[in-house]
């Protein structure tokens, strides 16, 4: 018997169970297409702006910085000043994501834009984040070709773009997105729910920015 | 891993002498508490939200063949592998054949209890594969060739000095002079030395807090981007997960992710969730070319349908042990084997067997609060009686607490007997403090008093003040 059988063999003698129990597996079938509303916390549960502004509040409380603009277009400038506030390189690592490269890098001419995943030598990266949730200040992403994982581990600084308009009130809500955009069932690679930058509180204890991840963490936030 | 849960009150006498252990389990007893609560009361619905999560696992336990089934489908259609292994050997089979195939010498790894269930590290090493702990933690112990002695803080029982000692011994590449005097500059040497880890491991192996039915996604929690580093920088991942971790869906995910970092961290959330799903698809730019889950039983299914089916639910999220009084006093590795507290207790002997892990239920005082506190509402408390009883029916406890027993169970049977000796014995003992609070020792029972006090009885039995009370009441309501 195979290691495969044995273990389900043995769960089912447990349990008292027979393999092939058409009512069990078709209440597990519709529990998994349709699972129950859980317990959502009231916090969340606001008006678009409402959301933005609770976002804000507790992504800061965990150490990310955020910065606002209004439109798409000012987010370059955006990006610069936060790399001049923390006297970095004017050097930066993003994908391909199409809203990113839309974005009038030109018009920083001291900025160097290195594109595709970071191979660890990047001071900066930048991301756009598919969502984020505002029950408690976390960012969503998405791995791909357009915001690679590496982008959201290897800099020291992880700049994420964020649209107002995709700030949803809960995890669920966040995650139901991810199922709609790939289709039930289908995930793609990585989702990364990220709040706040790295930290390590193994010695002592004590609560320390910037373990393997980044140390900074910073978003701009767009449209709010 | 080598087993010492039997000689648990040997460990615990060594550890209560151990200066440097009881500095340390300060920091359990502080930090820990304040910060769980503090999270906690900001959440109204925790209370709802951890009936929800204990309902979702029960029914996973419930129609657990049948979730893993489905679950195994959806890693296959994502294009990943499913290994069943039935026992620890098994599981280290399965790993080493992957590794072997995938030429690996160097493996990293993220932070995963059930690794050190399955003793992988000291078995890769001795097959000529370097296995390379990357949690700050894990990192630390890896160094000095200990074991964890905390599920979520493995290095809980250390100070930093002894840290610095042994990164000075161990990167001895680096200036002897440097600063290492704060954990500051302990994290910043670890985070370089492990960088280069990252891009030289073949294999990245981690853990799972969960297995998404749903999607067959895995979910790992960490707040160091460690576990993401080793997953998405070598060749190959490996999940190495034991089957009671499956969830249903995502909106199920969610719901336990709620209780988990508050119980765990006192954090909302952790500073990374991570879903991994399959191998890199063919428009991915980074991440592995292979995905493994390795899907342990090793004594979990003979659990199921027992008095032990509830310890299942358990997310390994470490409340239990850190609050309580048995662990602030001994500390992790008192006992002697992977998983210490309460949770530990319990666990060790369903995984271990009685014989070695039957010591480790009478560690309680059964004061209840792992259970108050635990995020998955499992009766901890009862299942260490069960184990007590299974362990007294055995006739497996020393001869000192059966005769004890015995000798209790022979009054206990005699009520009017029990009545007359706690009248006489009670005023005894109350001499004997000769008008102290306390008692600091009681003839034959030494080891019990060693280490505290017995506290002064009241003067009269319980019986005798009852029956004043209930006078009082009754002349009160007169
Ligand atoms: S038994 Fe409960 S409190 Fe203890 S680790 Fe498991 S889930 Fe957490």
């Amino acid at each position: 018997m195979s290691g495969r059988e044995a273990i389900l063999a043995k769960v089912r003698a447990s349990l008292k169970a027979q393999p092939e129990d058409g009512p069990r597996l078709a209440a597990v079938e519709r529990r998994m297409a349709k699972p129950p509303r859980g317990v959502i916390p009231a916090r969340g549960q606001l008006s678009p702006e409402g959301r933005v502004e609770l976002f804000a509040s507790l992504a800061e409380k965990f150490a990310t910085t955020v910065a606002r603009v209004r439109d798409p277009a000012d987010v370059p400038e955006a990006v610069a000043a936060y790399l001049r506030s923390r006297n970095l390189p004017s050097a930066i690592r993003l994908g391909a994501d199409k809203r990113l490269a839309g974005m009038p890098w030109q018009g920083q001419r001291a900025m160097e834009v290195r594109t595709g995943p970071s191979d660890g030598n990047d001071e900066a990266g930048v991301s756009h984040a598919f969502a984020a949730v505002a029950e408690t200040g976390t960012l969503v992403l998405v791995s791909g070709r357009d915001n690679p994982s590496t982008v959201n581990f290897l800099p020291e600084h992880h700049i994420v773009v964020l649209n107002a308009g995709d700030v949803d009130g809960d995890l669920e809500t966040a995650l139901a997105k991810v199922r709609k955009s790939f289709g039930r069932g289908k995930m793609p690679r990585t989702v990364n729910l990220i709040t706040g930058p790295s930290r390590s509180g193994d010695i002592e204890q004590k609560i320390i920015l910037g373990a393997h991840g980044p140390r900074a963490l910073h978003v701009i936030l767009v449209g709010a | 891993m080598q087993i010492t849960s039997p000689e648990f009150k040997a460990n615990s006498r060594a550890a209560l002498a151990d200066a440097q252990l009881q500095k340390a389990l300060v920091n359990v007893r502080t930090g820990f508490i304040e910060k769980r609560q503090k999270a906690v009361d900001a959440l109204p619905e925790f209370d709802r939200l951890r009936d929800s999560a204990r309902d979702i696992k029960n029914h996973v336990l419930e129609n657990l063949d049948l979730y893993l089934e489905a679950y195994e489908k959806k890693v296959v259609q994502s294009g990943g592998h499913v290994h069943w292994a039935q026992t620890a050997e098994d599981a280290r089979g399965a790993i080493l054949d992957i590794c072997r195939k995938a030429n690996a010498r160097v493996v990293t790894k993220g932070k995963s209890m059930i690794t050190e269930e399955i003793a992988l590290n000291d078995f890769l090493e001795s097959h000529g594969i370097t296995p390379v702990e990357t949690d700050l933690g894990e990192y630390i112990i890896q160094l000095r060739g200990e074991h964890p002695s905390h599920i979520i803080a493995p290095a809980v029982h250390l100070n930093k000095e002894q840290v610095e000692e042994d990164f000075r011994r161990v990167h001895d590449h680096l200036a002897p002079g440097r600063d290492l005097s704060e954990p500051e500059a302990l994290l910043g040497e670890a985070r370089r030395v492990l960088r280069s880890r990252y891009f030289e491991a073949d294999v990245g192996i981690t853990g799972a807090n969960f297995l998404v039915a749903e999607t067959g996604t895995s979910i790992i929690v960490t707040n160091e981007g460690n576990g993401d580093l080793t997953q998405i920088l070598p060749r190959v991942h490996i999940v190495v997960a034991s089957i009671e971790k499956i969830v249903p869906t995502l909106e199920d995910a969610s719901q336990v992710l709620r209780v988990l970092a508050r119980s765990a961290t006192g954090q909302d959330m952790s500073v990374y969730t991570t879903l991994s799903t399959g191998p890199r698809r063919a428009t991915d730019v980074d991440g592995p070319d292979e995905y493994h889950v390795i899907l342990l039983d090793n004594g979990r299914s003979a659990m199921l349908g027992t008095e032990f089916q509830d310890m299942l639910r358990c997310i390994r999220c470490g409340a239990c042990m850190n609050h309580c009084p048995v662990y602030h006093a001994v500390g992790g590795h008192a006992y002697g084997w992977v998983y210490p507290g309460p949770m530990g207790a319990v666990l060790t002997p369903s995984l271990i067997g009685v014989a070695k892990g039957g010591h480790l239920p009478n560690a309680s005082t059964f004061c209840g609060r792992c259970e108050s506190v635990c995020p998955m509402k499992i009766p901890l408390p009862r299942m260490m009686r069960h184990w007590r009883e299974r362990e007294f029916e055995r006739g497996l406890n020393p001869g000192v607490a059966r005769y004890g027993l015995s000798f209790w169970a022979f009054f206990a049977r005699r009520p009017k007997l029990y009545r007359l000796a706690s009248a006489i014995g009670i005023p005894l003992l109350s001499f004997a403090t000769f008008g102290r609070k306390r008692l600091a020792w009681l003839p034959f029972a030494g080891g019990w008093t060693k280490f505290r006090d017995l506290p002064m009885p009241e003067s009269r039995t319980f019986m005798q003040q009852f029956r004043d009370r209930d006078a009082t009441t009754k002349q009160a309501a007169r």
